[in-house]
């Protein structure tokens, strides 16, 4: 096992969804979702995200586009316009999202994937 | 198999002003779809109606047109836009102008109406429909009086009625940003109103157009990859009969287009993603299939969808106060300290001026350290410089105006390397807020109508 970024594993969007914010994460493969099916929890998100999730995180299986859908809760500080945050839409999120380490079998990593 | 082109010019009131012009003299396209409304727009238009009755719609979408109208009319490329705003017959009628000016004759424009409910909405509530919010579930009753605009989104239907009428440009107000892409294609192809599976590729070939760039290599992760990003390209979407798709951009144009960049946009602002809510058709997302056909073309298929509700979305606006804010740029040495030492002052001396504000509405930020992930990435530790943003809310306008005149004074009264103090103190905007409700579909529809009329 190896520790990586996900950023080495997979890419992610963000926007907003009411007062909270929506993060799709996508893994690029097929192996590589499995992982991330299995390690990205909602829970291992949320503490993640501690510094600004205050409502709970729910997750949805997109197995087709190799891909998770989180929904962070009462992240924005409020609904889009009341929000006095500079990131009033979730916009940086998904870059975020992308920070969190992951351990992932050394064989599904390819050259220059090491985080 | 019959095949058309449909290409997004425009994501949103503000977009690249270049694109759709660009996007229509790029190569063939056959259909153009233009988004302005996010649901700020419509308050805004409503104010601006108030003021002049002959206002309320999107203007950028008319000097596009003034571009481009001999053009269009030429190569039968039709134009399908939300650009109505809150009033779509004042919008036709300055297209209508510009066709008199430039002598463009037989120019058709259709004109949906029905999704403004806003005068509406005290007989709706009497009549029963509560409208309860759909976070809160309070009921709309005791809100009314503050209500500005209250529309519901509204589907593809009427959409191609106009396009049945022979309209080149049909405007709308608030109909579904996906709508725009699957009116041509029902209007094209004859798909039934309970075909599912074929309404719900239409439907996701619209989200994925819906926000310009964004599936063409715009916000996409591996941004180092994409080549020409100045020079993006629009989408299209060359769809098919059988409702498999193609999404592709003119040649000659930035950006790229994978399954990567198709995939990220199809989870934008994504929620339950086998149950994708619209007027026409529920979409399921895990039932797509993405495959690379050449370069910056992917081909998808597979889409499968279900009926759609009896419901239909509302959203009202009302005015739920005032904000303000604004930012200081600070210098170190030691810039963290000095910064968190002015918004202190600032804080303090509101306090004693009898100016407090509750804790959720005050917000401190330092851009540069943590404003946006806080506990994300490691701070810096003596960042060389950070700016303070500052901002409160509150019904009170005028403590939210006192709060505008305090940061000012930090450029003597504070610590040094204080600067980027300009533009004057800022003022209180509007805090317009919205009322997610759902409402008896049947309620909307009945009052749809669609005109097209000739210049």
């Amino acid at each position: 096992m190896a520790k990586v970024r996900l950023s080495e594993i997979a890419h992610a969007r963000s926007g907003d969804k009411g007062d909270g914010s929506n993060v799709g994460l996508i893994a690029n493969s097929r192996e590589l979702y499995e992982v991330i099916a299995r390690e990205v929890t909602p829970e291992r998100v949320k503490d993640h995200f501690r510094g600004f999730v205050h409502g709970e995180v729910d997750r949805y299986e997109v197995a087709n586009l190799h891909a998770l859908n989180f929904i962070l809760h009462d992240s924005l500080g409020g609904g889009g316009t009341e929000s006095l945050k500079t990131d009033a839409q979730g916009k940086t999120h998904g870059q975020g999202l992308l920070q969190m380490q992951i351990e992932v079998p050394e064989e599904l990593l390819g050259e220059g994937d090491r985080g | 198999m019959k095949t058309i082109r449909i290409g997004n010019g425009q994501g949103f009131w503000g977009d690249n002003v270049d694109a759709p012009v660009r996007l229509l003299r790029g190569g063939e396209v056959d259909y153009i779809g233009m988004d302005y409304l996010a649901e700020v727009t419509l308050s805004i238009m409503m104010r601006q109606k108030l003021k002049d009755p002959n206002k309320g719609y999107a203007t950028d979408f008319v000097d596009f047109i003034g571009q481009v109208l001999p053009e269009l009319k030429e190569r039968g490329v039709k134009v399908l836009s939300n650009a109505g705003g809150l009033n779509p017959h004042a919008c036709r009628e300055k297209i209508f102008e510009l066709a008199r000016e430039q002598g463009v004759e037989n120019l058709k424009v259709g004109v949906v109406e029905g999704d403004d409910l806003t005068d509406r909405l005290t007989e709706l509530v009497e009549a029963g429909h509560e409208m309860r919010n759909m976070d809160t579930d309070e009921p709309l009753a005791p809100l009314l009086e503050k209500v500005s605009s209250a529309n519901a989104y509204i589907g593809a239907a009427p959409v191609v009625e106009a396009l049945a009428q022979g309209a080149d440009i049909v405007l709308c107000g608030r109909v579904t940003d996906t709508a725009l892409a699957l009116a041509p294609m029902i209007h094209e192809f004859g798909w039934s109103a309970d075909d599912w599976d074929r309404l719900s590729a239409g439907t996701i070939a619209g989200h994925i157009l819906e926000c310009g760039p964004q599936c063409t290599g715009g916000n996409f992760t591996r941004w180092w990859e994409v080549p020409d990003l100045w020079n993006v390209g629009y989408p299209i979407v060359e769809a098919k009969e059988d409702g498999t798709f193609t999404v592709t951009k003119h040649e000659g144009t930035g950006g790229l287009v994978t399954v990567d960049t198709v995939s990220e946009q199809l989870l934008y602002e994504m929620g339950n993603p086998e149950e994708y809510l619209t007027p026409d058709v529920t979409a399921d997302f895990s039932s797509i299939q993405l495959e690379q056909d050449g370069p910056d073309r992917v081909h998808v298929s597979g889409i499968r969808g279900s009926k759609n509700t009896p419901f239909l979305k509302v959203s009202a606006s009302y005015l739920a106060g005032f904000k303000s804010s604004g930012t200081l740029t600070v210098t170190g040495p030691r810039a963290v300290d000095k910064a968190r030492l002015c918004a202190e002052i600032v804080w303090k001396r509101l306090e004693r001026a009898g100016v407090t504000f509750e804790p959720e509405h005050r917000e401190e930020e330092l851009v540069g350290v943590d404003a946006c992930l806080p506990g994300v990435f490691p701070a810096p530790s003596d960042p060389p410089e950070v700016v303070l943003r500052l901002g409160v809310r509150d019904r009170d306008y005028d403590k939210v105006m006192r709060f505008g005149k305090e940061l000012a004074p930090l450029v003597t009264a504070g610590p040094p390397g204080v600067t980027g103090f300009a533009g004057g103190r800022p003022k209180p905007q509007r805090v317009v807020a919205y009322w997610p409700a759902l409402l008896a579909r049947e309620e909307v529809e009945a009052h749809i109508s669609v005109s097209v009329e000739e210049v």
